[in-house]
């Protein structure tokens, strides 16, 4: 089974409407020529966005998602910082972006709970804030606690330093981050590597994402940011 | 005499332990790293994925110039050793590029919360807005105003062993931070354990705000009026360091 396409054929696979995880933590991990190519479609829109952050906005390069807001393409956000994009302000004041703030633990595990097949876990983060706001709550071991439901997506599209031609991946410092947990949770998974080697050749100890989890493989090893 | 910012970061240096794990939020709380004692090693850990942050690296390039940005991803995107000069997948929860100490390690996100909110952080030490005498922290929203996100707050005060404030004892208007009541949307409940301002130390428990040491050449009457919730002082108050 070929796993490796070009960046067309893969980005040509998101409909509009669709939920799409996007992995990186800022620009950190974050597979930026996957999102530039969906940035040039904008009629590509009405999209749920499940990511970290929301990027940045102004910049001539390293938006990270940034562009994907500017084009007005994702009309509902999953995110626990909206932080440096100004766009996201301005989208919600006009009512075009609906965003759902979410701690960033709760967000990545309910991400994993997601791929993993759980159902939902109970967590004392958010209790007594806005984030326990209309959920089910219970007491364990004398502590408030609220229950956080699964996440699941369409599409996850993710990035890794070195993966082999199964997708069995190596991710370099802090670019792991929502990468791992987003892979496991969507129905396509498409990964963005700088590095694309053989299989056999990555010793079998060394993956930290298994390429059972991989659809398709981008390579990108020119870097445009 | 250094700075308010330095000061409140200097005392909370000193609450420290050696092989303590640590994490630093953004603004006074970064500048805590720069004052642990020589001989004494505190792990900060960044909630985007790894324990070990040793130092901040100065922005790498001009951000006018494209090729000076590819340069600097291509010269340190090397496959092995670049943690100890800079990496370009290599940055702390504040999008700033670092380097990391020998025994550093890096993980995913799933397992960084489970390090958080698993109460394996000796201590998390975060800015505020408000911070009230039940010890509740307001420290991510302001209604009305750009709204940013909570980003890991909520989950490193609920889950720390022990949650610092770092914060200067008034806001730019003169308005005491320190309240009977948080009046912002709350990041946490009854989460905050000790408070550094530039004008004191205080411990949070039982619903009461204790002072156990103050700077130099403030009375108890002045630290009172700059402050909104009543304070009660322990047996012994120390001297903060200056």
């Amino acid at each position: 089974m070929n796993k490796v396409v070009d960046i067309k054929t893969a980005i040509d696979k998101i409909r509009s409407g669709d939920s799409i995880m996007l992995g990186g933590f800022t620009n950190f991990g974050c597979p930026l020529h996957l999102l530039y190519e969906l940035a040039k479609r904008p009629q590509v829109n009405n999209l749920t966005l499940i990511s970290e952050d929301l990027g940045y906005g102004g910049l001539p390069y390293l938006q990270g998602p940034g562009r994907l807001f500017e084009n007005e393409q994702v009309s509902k956000s999953i995110t626990s910082f909206i932080g440096a994009n100004p766009d996201a302000n301005r989208l919600i004041f006009e009512k075009k972006l609906n965003v759902e703030l979410v701690p960033q633990g709760t967000l990545t595990e309910r991400i994993r709970a997601g791929g993993a097949g759980i159902g939902g876990f109970y967590t004392p983060t958010g209790v007594g804030t806005v984030a326990e706001e209309g959920k089910e709550t219970k007491m364990i071991n004398g502590k408030k606690h609220i229950l956080e439901l699964p996440l699941r997506a369409n599409v996850a599209l993710v990035k890794a330093y070195k993966a082999d031609r199964q997708g069995n991946a190596i991710f370099k410092y802090t670019a792991a981050n929502f990468n791992t947990v987003m892979a496991t949770a969507a129905d396509l998974v498409i990964l963005e590597v700088e590095k694309l080697v053989e299989v056999g050749e990555i010793e079998p100890d060394q993956v930290q994402l298994p390429g059972i989890f991989i659809d398709n493989i981008v390579l990108a090893e020119e870097a445009i940011f | 005499m250094a700075g308010k910012r330095e000061m409140i970061a200097k005392n909370i240096a000193a609450m420290l332990h050696d092989g303590d794990v640590v994490n630093l939020g953004v603004g006074i709380p970064t500048l805590v790293g720069n004052y642990v004692p020589e001989g004494m090693t505190v792990w900060f850990q960044g909630e985007n994925g790894c324990i070990g942050v040793d130092k901040e690296l100065p922005f790498p390039w001009d951000f006018d110039n494209y090729e000076s940005v590819v340069g600097w991803m291509k010269r340190n995107g090397g496959e092995d050793g670049d943690w100890k000069v800079g990496h370009k997948d290599l940055g702390n929860a504040n999008d700033i590029f670092v380097t990391l100490l020998p025994g550093a390690c890096c993980f995913d996100s799933a397992l960084s919360f489970a390090i958080i909110r698993g109460g394996h952080l000796d201590a998390t030490v975060l800015g505020a807005l408000e911070v009230d005498m039940e010890g509740n922290l307001a420290n991510w929203m302001i209604p009305g105003k750009k709204l940013s996100g909570m980003g890991g707050a909520m989950d490193l005060v609920s889950g720390s062993k022990r949650v610092i404030v770092a914060t200067e004892h008034c806001n730019k208007y003169g308005v005491p931070k320190l309240l009977k009541k948080c009046t912002l949307p709350l990041t946490a409940v009854e989460c905050v354990n000790t408070i550094v301002t530039e004008l004191c130390v205080i411990q949070c428990k039982n619903h009461k705000m204790t002072v156990t040491a103050m700077a130099p050449g403030i009375t108890r009457e002045e630290l009172q009026a700059k402050t909104d919730a009543p304070l009660y002082f322990a047996d012994e108050v120390c001297e903060m360091l200056m």
